[in-house]
């Protein structure tokens, strides 16, 4: 049995860090004592498995169990918002013949998954639910089909609940892109979930539903799980079927899920995982059960971590880093170092050219994958008198801002004689960051770094221009970074420096760009709301590892006594 | 059937209001579009056969830069051989065609890494491959015996009047130079990327399903068929075959092209440096040609819009959208419209023989765009080039191109050269006239990009050899086959011009049927009874084996070769043997002298005026008695001993 994490050793900073600012930061023993969270502290316990526990003692029906949900859904989503599209009484009929299955003796019928209700990000598609991806471009469309990790996620008899709500098209990083509504987050609903998974995450921090499948291009799955104070994975790219994902960019999408444990996100992942033949650019590495590998700590040494050589990301925790999720992070750090693991700081120098490669390659990309939304075989079409105008006027009306800015952007970067200096570099920059990656994971097993440079931010703050934001900034300097390609590499890192003040996303583009796997486990809080506001530790190891970040994450977790994420939202019902 | 792709999920509800079929709900949105003749638009403009491509000049060396594989994950197609026959998607659990690196991304970055980018150079003035840049219209050999056309799409006359007006044209100081991309349809049986068929001429949207039709989420499947039909493509054309390729997008707005973009090849074509040889007909004068092929490469088929007639409304429909098409393209190496219509027959005759498409031109399975310009023979620029699309026949590409040089030859000549400009012209069969169908304002700008939804496409030599191996022999090795083996120009080009025919003589002379005997039959009473029928060999009931005993039972005089055609024609509209008609008919050759002798007595005695006529000097009347007598044996009587025997008779006394 390792040692339960005391509060005050987050505050102590590793020896081979600098002394963390402490002007925002909180400590976890002033949270914890908040009287909002009125659910005991202690480590996260798995939903899913005394959810099928119960099921299987007959201890609770799975109509019971549904109605729990769908009641505590019903008071929270005023507030909340998180869900586009609820499937309520679909749901509790599902409920009803699964214990109608299970009272007449139908062992198979407790699948998994069975009676776990998930969420599903809306640009996932579902056959029998509207599938918008937030966009009124598909306002009303449904799908034919199931996406592979919706299928596979029902066949395990899971339950899906609704479509959650996101930044249109997955395009954002505060939910707040969404063409439908707003989301709130559950530790403070003056503040923003993170996007673009944001409906995801916070419909699991609400216990809206069990857990649920996000999508993550730039950070969509990691950075609102560190907002919303639940545990967040991002797959190895091809680990799950992006079959039936609505296309970002093709070639950094990955299906994530979310979930209130590491145990349920490891059990789902083991579900959605795996090859399929409906996506050549899923992976048919074989699929381990990832949760039969988490091993309660009890039965563990007392230095479980012992041999684990962690790094932990220099260039993610210096300027425009809030301090207190620095010393978060930090102390999580430390805590780790407890566990037996050895930490120590990596520097990837490549690391802060990844964010304008990755506007490069996701926009160019999203360009062409949103040329299909044209108003003509479905979705929303605008009476034209040209050809001409039915595309224009379809499109202009269907699509939001920040989706058309990122067209624009990356209809520019392919277009004749700008490729080279656009698309082609940024290819390059994307070896050179995957190169780094490789290079430092062979030193070290995983390497940690904050999900998000900050905790939540106010609704408002971050769109209040986005035309500047991008017209102003990123374009000029993307375009001295790219067009006049000339420029060496130490002009390209300085560049990108500057677009990194101004972007949030900074440390996650790089691990889609690299394809890597990341999981992000809630370690801490910062002053905030009426509780604090989570912070969440991201986890970053090689391609198929996940299995590697899933074990250190559950001892991790389970090693936090002291901490509660459970939003106050909760304890006011 | 097969294993094909996983299957799709069901056809559409219409749920999303909208439904099948697709309607462009509009006012008069798409009747001013250009119609889309034979689809010919996709694959217009990118490819500029003449001038190279615009806009991505300058590809610099630049370092580590891995494109599709830091695209794609960590995954690859790679196709091993022996090749599967069946056609599935690969499938990388069971065949273990999916090659992973994913854990070691230096493994990575060298086993992926493709060359550099390099600007693809449609101009090749190599001469590598070309033997024939000029027409010799001196050199053509005259060994035509007879002007019965060997080309029954040609018109035979017009075409020998065009080419040699354009011929006349050139000596005016004047050449064409001429291009051609031409489109094959594969007849693979489900679609390039997802396991849709295809068959022409079916209802329209009954085999779409949400990944052809552009649903989102959906993904393209590569069907690895494709990719075995490019190679063979490939290797009948004498290419280099790219060990590793890649498919690129393609983007452009139409309503017959669901995503928005078309899954082709761009800089890292499948196949590429080739060369084509050919025989020009006799009656054009023969001669040999060989004509370059810039390179092949594999993409997919746009729907076909359907315009109303009263231009309010326009449907799409989607049944093609995604059927695997081989584009290829040539070197500027034609100079008149008879070679550039050569050109698509020889290619017609190898996907033919390749049984990679039906090669059916009506159908669309087999499309040519022609580029034609035309500039003062010594001046080494090309001209200003013009595309043609709408042709449905060779016939229509010879005469289309002879139309068009002439024209941009009159335009020089009137001083008005500047109205040639580069556009896309119609060819209009009632007119026999090309007209404007659009003119190209600058370069279209298809901003191409690697597909990341698709692997590279990574060959291994054993498969290109398995097929390499599987190849038939091809029309060009046909045709030098059967010129050593002694017969005319004519025959050949008759015999090589239809795999079915070809194996049929190849059949008959295994057979020990003498070649030449054989090729008199196929070429005459078994060509016409096809022509008159209209069926094609492989539908008549005569076997190869039955032609070559008939020729022998006529070589060894069991029968004549009058009674050889009465059997021929029973042999192929009832089928049977030559033994069995023979004696079913009682056919057999009298060759009995005293028979004979007896029937000639008998001939003698019953016409005595005509004796008499004979015996004054009317010699010419031994046809006649010949012609009572074979009659009266029915046709069978042996004609050399019949006539010896008359001979004798009637000069006897």
């Amino acid at each position: 049995m390792p040692p339960p994490l005391q509060a005050h050793r987050l505050l102590i900073s590793h020896r081979r860090l600098p002394t963390p600012g402490r002007r925002r930061f909180t400590a976890v023993s002033s949270v914890q004592s908040a009287p909002a969270t009125t659910l005991a502290p202690g480590p996260a316990t798995s939903s899913i498995l005394s959810i099928r526990e119960s099921l299987l003692s007959g201890e609770r029906t799975a109509a019971d169990i549904t109605s729990e949900y769908l009641s505590r859904l019903r008071r929270t989503e005023p507030s909340v918002r998180s869900f586009i599209h609820v499937a309520d009484a679909a749901a509790q009929r599902e409920a009803e013949e699964l214990d109608r299955r299970i009272a007449s003796g139908d062992k198979d019928a407790v699948g998994p998954l069975a009676g776990v209700l998930v969420g599903v990000k809306d640009n996932l598609c579902t056959a029998n639910m509207p599938s918008t991806g937030g966009s009124r471009v598909l306002e009303g469309y449904r799908p034919a089909y199931d996406a592979t990790a919706v299928r596979r996620l029902r066949e395990a008899g899971a339950i899906v609940v609704g479509k959650t709500n996101l930044d249109e098209f997955g395009m954002g990083s505060t939910t707040e892109g969404s063409a439908f509504q707003v989301t709130t987050n559950p530790w403070d609903d003056s503040r923003v979930p993170g996007g673009s998974s944001g409906g995801s995450a916070s419909a699991v921090s609400a216990r809206q539903c069990v857990v649920s499948l996000g999508s993550d291009t730039g950070g969509s799955v990691r950075q609102p799980a560190s907002f919303c104070g639940v545990v967040g994975l991002k797959p190895t790219y091809g680990r799950v079927s992006r079959f039936g994902l609505m296309a970002y960019a093709s070639s950094l999408d990955v299906v994530g899920c979310f979930g209130s444990s590491v145990f349920d996100t490891a059990t789902i992942l083991s579900v959605v995982a795996g090859h399929d033949k409906m996506d050549s650019t899923s992976s048919s590495q074989g699929v381990p059960d990832y949760a039969s590998e988490l091993v309660s700590l009890d039965l563990l040494e007392s230095k479980p971590l012992n041999g684990v050589r962690i790094g932990i990301i220099q260039e993610t925790l210096g300027e425009g880093v809030d301090t207190g999720v620095a010393s978060s992070i930090k102390g999580a750090a430390s805590h780790l170092e407890q566990l037996g693991s050895v930490v120590e700081e990596v520097s990837l120098p490549s690391f802060s050219l990844g964010l304008p490669a990755y506007y490069i390659l996701a926009s160019s990309e999203a360009s062409s994958n949103l040329s299909r939304y044209d108003g003509i075989r479905y979705g929303r079409q605008v009476s034209a008198n040209d050809l001409n105008e039915l595309y224009g006027e379809s499109r202009a009306n269907g699509l939001g801002h920040e989706v058309k800015m990122r067209i624009l952007m990356g209809t520019y970067a392919l277009s004749a004689g700008y490729y080279d200096a656009y698309y082609k570099r940024a290819q390059q920059v994307r070896t050179l960051v995957k190169e780094s990656f490789k290079a430092a994971l062979e030193r070290y097993d995983m390497l940690i770094s904050p999900a998000a440079p900050s905790v939540a931010y106010k609704i408002g703050e971050k769109i209040n221009d986005p035309l500047a934001m991008y017209a102003g900034d990123i374009m000029t300097v993307l375009n001295t970074l790219f067009y006049f390609g000339d420029a060496d590499l130490s002009l390209l890192w300085a560049m990108s420096q500057s677009i990194c003040r101004h972007e949030i996303l900074f440390d996650m583009v790089n691990v889609n760009l690299a394809g890597l796997p990341a999981l992000v486990v809630p370690c801490g809080f910062v002053e905030g709301g009426a509780a604090g506001l989570p912070v969440g530790l991201q986890m970053i190891g090689s391609p198929f590892s996940e299995g590697n970040l899933l074990r250190v994450g559950h001892i991790f977790e389970q090693s936090l006594q002291n901490l509660s994420f459970v939003p106050p939202l909760l304890a006011e019902l | 059937m097969p294993a094909l792709h996983p299957v799709c999920p069901p056809a559409l509800p219409s749920a999303s209001g909208r439904g099948l079929p697709l309607w462009l709900r509009q006012r008069g949105a798409l009747h001013s579009a250009p119609a889309d003749v034979a689809g010919g638009r996709e694959g217009g403009d990118d490819v500029d056969i003449h001038g190279g491509k615009s806009g991505r000049q300058g590809w610099r060396q630049l370092p580590r830069w891995e494109d599709k594989a830091a695209v794609g994950g960590d995954v690859v197609y790679v196709f091993h051989g022996p090749f599967a026959g069946d056609e599935h998607p690969p499938d990388c659990d069971q065949h273990n065609r999916l090659r992973f690196t994913g854990d070691t991304l230096a493994t990575m970055a060298l086993t992926l890494l493709r060359g550099m980018r390099t600007p693809i150079s449609f101009r090749s003035n190599t001469g590598l491959f070309f033997t024939v840049l000029q027409p010799r219209l001196a050199r053509f050999t005259t060994r035509a015996e007879s002007a019965q056309a060997t080309e029954p799409k040609a018109a035979p006359k017009s075409i020998q009047l065009a080419t040699k007006e354009a011929a006349e044209q050139k000596t005016q100081g004047f050449e064409a130079i001429i291009g051609i991309e031409t489109h094959v349809q594969l007849s693979t049986v489900t679609k390039a990327f997802c396991s849709c068929p295809y068959n022409y001429g079916s209802q329209p949207n009954s085999t779409i399903c949400p990944t052809c039709m552009g649903h989102p989420g959906t993904l393209p499947v590569l069907n690895e068929k494709v990719v075995e039909c490019a190679v063979k493509l490939g290797l009948a054309l004498n290419c280099d075959i790219s060990m590793t390729s890649k498919f690129d997008r393609k983007q452009y707005f139409y309503p017959d092209l669901p995503k928005g973009y078309q899954i082709s090849q761009f800089d890292i074509p499948i196949a590429k440096k080739g060369y084509v040889d050919l025989d020009l007909p006799m009656e054009f004068g023969g001669g040999h040609r060989k004509f370059g092929i810039t390179r092949v490469h594999m993409e997919e088929d746009a729907g076909k819009l359907l315009h109303s007639e009263s231009g309010s409304y326009s449907q799409v429909d989607l049944n093609r959208a995604g059927v695997p098409l081989l584009e290829i393209v040539s070197e500027p190496d034609m100079r008149t419209g008879i070679e550039a219509a050569e050109y698509g027959a020889e290619i017609q005759r190898i996907v033919r023989y390749l049984g990679v498409s039906n090669g059916n031109m009506q159908e669309g399975s087999l499309r040519c765009d022609v580029n034609v310009s035309v500039r003062p023979v010594g001046q080494s620029e090309f001209g200003t080039k013009v595309e043609i699309k709408n042709m449905n026949s060779f016939s229509a590409i010879n005469r289309a191109i002879d139309y068009e040089i002439s024209r941009q030859i009159m335009l020089h000549k009137e001083g008005q050269a500047g109205q040639i400009v580069q556009e896309t012209r119609l060819w209009d069969e009632s007119s026999q006239k090309t007209f404007t169908m659009r003119k190209k304002e600058g370069l279209a700008d298809y901003r191409y990009f690697p597909e990341p939804d698709l692997p590279e496409v990574i060959l291994t030599s054993d498969y290109i050899d398995e097929i390499r191996k599987s190849m038939p022999e091809l029309p060009e090795a046909k045709r030098r086959r059967y010129e050593n083996m002694g017969l005319s120009m004519q025959d050949v080009l008759f015999l090589a011009n239809d795999d079915n025919v070809a194996h049929f003589f190849d059949s008959t002379i295994e057979h020990g049927a003498d070649a030449k005997l054989a090729a008199n039959w196929i070429m005459g009473d078994i060509a016409a009874y096809l022509k008159n029928e209209k069926l094609s060999i492989d539908e008549i009931k005569l076997t190869p084996l039955e032609l070559s005993e008939l020729i022998a039972s006529i070589k060894n005089a069991t029968i004549s070769g009058k009674i050889g055609k009465e059997i021929l024609v029973e042999l192929i509209a009832k089928g049977g043997t030559v033994k069995g008609v023979i004696e079913e008919k009682d056919l057999v050759q009298i060759a009995d002298p005293a028979a004979i002798e007896a029937m000639v007595d008998k001939v003698i005695a019953d016409n005595p005026k005509q004796l008499e006529q004979y015996r004054a000097g009317k010699t010419k009347l031994q046809g006649f008695f010949a012609g009572q007598v074979m009659k009266a044996s029915k046709g069978k009587a042996n004609p050399v001993l019949l006539n010896k025997i008359l001979g004798e008779k009637l000069n006897a006394s």
